[in-house]
């Protein structure tokens, strides 16, 4: 009975942990969705976004802005600075490439990684910031049927509830608006797009403008977590994993990939780590997100692209 | 008239061209390996801060080391091993008598200069940190371990939790279990906490976590299922306060978390906020805080505006870096005592640590007395100390909660000892006999 309750301990801890990865990974599915560049600079945005808000909200608690009030204008602010950002990569990034191939999409956006790294710490601090927007204690639920209770992090359930209304939020706009379609179509062809009237540039600045909201969510919840600093970045590669086996174009895709990634290492680091010397987690969720290669190259969810030749 | 005066503005101009380098002749060049970005960077500033602030007071209160200006340049390594090695060889050779010293703050990075430092005749002061066994000096002779090695540390942690406990041998069945960084850095306590588990019977676990441990869930949760008496921490960084939130998280009690001297600083605690309360770590001896010294340094160079990052001033990681630029200069200085009041090459420093010795009134001298004790090195002893105390987070500041433990030497001595002996042979190094050197 001990075992059984330790073994869902894990479990739901690790699905829970892989919501958090998933909150990452949609920045990533959005952008490759709707202009088929896989964003390199994800993470680099998360550390933008979280620095943005929690530099700005200790400053007006410093100057006795109530609470409620800081974080308010802290949320506009760092929502202000990822359109700033968005604007910026589209007009002196994304622009001048169109039409170019996707591997020089992706070059570029490791540069903006970089740049976004080093301005934003120069900007904002490269100390640790710390972040409470959310509890980070735990509950301890069925106390009675297994001794010590099954341990649940508040902070993963408020991220798991955050994600799902994300992933809500996002179906409906790139399957009922008139802008998320433009996305859709965007992503299929740069230039057939240009060609029937949507206005490309506009629509990349939307969509980084949604990455850059979503990434200021999950700094939120990452935030919260591990306080805002430069180690936020590292998520990208927590996130990558997610992405192979949910698929690169699938909002839904990011959710489920992120329950398999989070429950597979955390069971694995656990029950299989300890006879292998630990430490596996960061390459388990590879092996998995390569098993899933094998057989669905396109991921679990993602789009089988069939081309002509 | 004017010729006489675009004569003696030319000989002006003369004299200070020939002046120009005999000035930098009579400069000490010393290299500063620093992270001021990256995952490490809240733990790395405080340190740099306090190296470079140091050597700056020496300029402005001293007018250098026996007149000898010290000129320090920072180079970037991002706690990464590859770029550390770069910023060496880039700095080596530089200044009138190349590199004093380095002092690289990253055991993985002094794991690779180990190698390379006999060739270039420079010497690495890893003042807390790098390899155990490079105590040795018979073995190691340009490693200077200074103050304590992660032995002494793991060793003193067991002493501290034996005596929570209420004696050695109250440990018989007790289980310690050790998260620690998955690199060299986290691995080097490891030989010295089995040695100790076997000697005091107490079973023993070390828990791995990935660079740069933003993700230990895993982790704590199989400290929640096994239920360790005591965890000691060996992190750097963001892992740091990511175990006490996790910590927290599984309801594990802080007061039975003891973190090493690397994972009991400000930038450790704080971001996990009133989650801290209770968390302890050793001390390198010296808390954070202010000092005789810190006054020379508020008045020749806060107050003149010539701080590296005066916003870190008196944190245990600044003072930490105070009293390394300390010890390097002290090296310098007794160097000079046999080489002459001029730029030391990397050789004679070597010389001047080894023949370092500071009394407790030097260091009272010196504006330290309450940071350190007396330390001296030898040329079989490359570590100058064996003792270290514990502090503990109240929720506001570190509070000093113990006297000074000594490390057990007839356990850790042997294994110095005989790890260096495999190194010797593994390197064909052949061991210096000390009892003929001077």
């Amino acid at each position: 009975m001990i075992v059984v309750g330790q073994v869902l301990e894990v479990l739901i801890g690790g699905l829970l942990a892989g919501v958090l990865y998933s909150l990452v990974a949609l920045g990533f599915v959005l952008i490759y969705k709707a202009s088929g560049v896989f964003n390199f600079a994800q993470g680099a945005m998360v550390l933008l976004a979280g620095l943005a808000l929690v530099r700005s909200l200790d400053f007006m608690v410093a100057r006795g802005a109530p609470t409620w009030a800081a974080i308010a204008l802290g949320l506009l602010f760092a929502a202000v600075i990822m359109a700033i950002c968005a604007w910026i990569v589209e007009r002196y990034v994304l622009g001048p490439l169109v039409n170019q191939d996707g591997l020089t999409l992706f070059m570029s956006t490791i540069g903006v990684t970089f740049i976004l790294e080093g301005a934003s710490q120069m900007i904002f601090g490269s100390d640790v910031y710390p972040l409470r927007l959310f509890p980070t204690d735990a509950w301890f639920v069925a106390e009675g049927l297994f001794p010590g209770g099954i341990l649940v992090n508040k902070l993963d359930v408020w991220g798991g509830l955050i994600a799902g209304t994300l992933v809500a939020g996002l179906a409906i706009f790139f399957q009922n608006t008139k802008t998320g379609r433009a996305l859709r179509a965007v992503a299929d062809d740069h230039a057939a797009a240009q060609s029937v009237g949507i206005p490309i540039s506009w629509i990349w600045f939307v969509v980084w403008l949604v990455a850059g909201l979503v990434a200021l969510v999950a700094a939120t919840v990452w935030g919260t977590k591990l306080g805002v600093q430069f180690s936020i970045t590292f998520l990208a590669l927590k996130a990558l994993p997610v992405l192979i086996i949910g698929g690169f174009t699938s909002v839904p895709g990011a959710i489920v990939g992120g329950l398999i990634v989070g429950s597979g290492e955390k069971l694995a680091e656990v029950y299989l780590g300890q006879h292998i010397g630990g430490g596996i987690e960061y390459w388990f969720a590879y092996v998995l997100a390569l098993a899933v290669l094998l057989v669905r190259p396109q991921g679990l969810f993602g789009e089988r692209i069939i081309e002509r030749i | 008239m004017l010729r006489t005066t675009l004569g003696l503005a030319a000989a002006a101009l003369g004299i200070s061209a020939i002046a120009e380098p005999a000035m930098a002749q009579n400069e000490q060049f010393l290299p500063a390996l620093v992270y001021r970005t990256g995952p490490y960077a809240p733990n790395g500033i405080p340190f740099a801060n306090g190296v470079a602030d140091y050597w700056t007071l020496i300029n402005e209160r001293d007018g250098g080391i026996n007149g000898v200006k010290i000129v320090f340049e920072e180079c970037e390594t991002g706690y990464a091993t590859d770029k550390g090695v770069e910023c060496y060889e880039r700095l080596k050779g530089k200044g009138p008598t190349g590199a004093g010293y380095f002092s690289p703050l990253s055991t993985g990075i002094t794991f690779a200069l180990t190698e390379k430092v006999p060739g270039d005749k420079i010497p690495l002061l890893t003042m807390g940190y790098g390899r155990s066994e490079s105590k040795d000096g018979s073995v190691f002779p340009w490693n200077f371990i200074a103050v304590g090695s992660y032995w002494t540390a793991a060793d003193v942690a067991i002493q501290h939790v034996a005596k929570e406990l209420g004696g050695f041998d109250k440990l018989k069945g007790k289980k310690v279990s050790l998260v620690y960084h998955d690199s060299p850095y986290g691995k080097e306590p490891i030989p010295a906490l089995e040695a100790r588990a076997k000697k005091d019977g107490f079973d023993f676990k070390a828990i791995p976590v990935t660079h740069p441990g933003v993700e230990q869930k895993s982790q704590w949760l199989a400290i929640r299922q096994d239920r360790p008496d005591y965890v000691l921490l060996w992190g750097w960084g963001v892992m740091n306060s990511t175990a006490i939130k996790e910590a927290a998280a599984v309801a594990y009690p802080r007061e039975k978390m003891i973190g090493v001297w690397w994972s009991g600083a400000e930038p450790d605690v704080t971001p996990a906020g009133d989650q801290s309360t209770g968390y302890k770590a050793l001390l390198l001896q010296h808390p954070g805080g202010k000092f005789k010294v810190h006054e020379d340094m508020d008045k020749f160079v806060i107050s003149k505006d010539k701080s590296a990052g005066k916003d870190t001033f008196g944190q245990v990681l600044y003072n930490r870096g105070l009293i390394n630029s300390m010890l390097g200069v002290e090296g310098i200085r007794t160097a000079q005592k046999k080489f002459g009041n001029k730029p030391m090459t990397g050789e004679q420093v070597r010389w001047g640590f080894e023949n370092l010795e500071l009394s407790a009134d030097r260091i009272k001298e010196l504006g330290f007395e309450g940071m350190l004790k007396p330390i001296k090195f030898t040329c079989q002893d490359h570590q100058g100390a064996d003792e270290a105390r514990v502090h503990q987070w109240d929720g506001k500041a570190w509070k000093i909660i113990s006297d000074y433990y000594k490390a057990d030497l007839s356990l850790l001595d042997p294994m110095v000892k005989e790890t260096a002996a495999k190194y010797a042979a593994e390197k064909k190094i052949t061991p210096r006999d000390c009892s003929k050197e001077s």
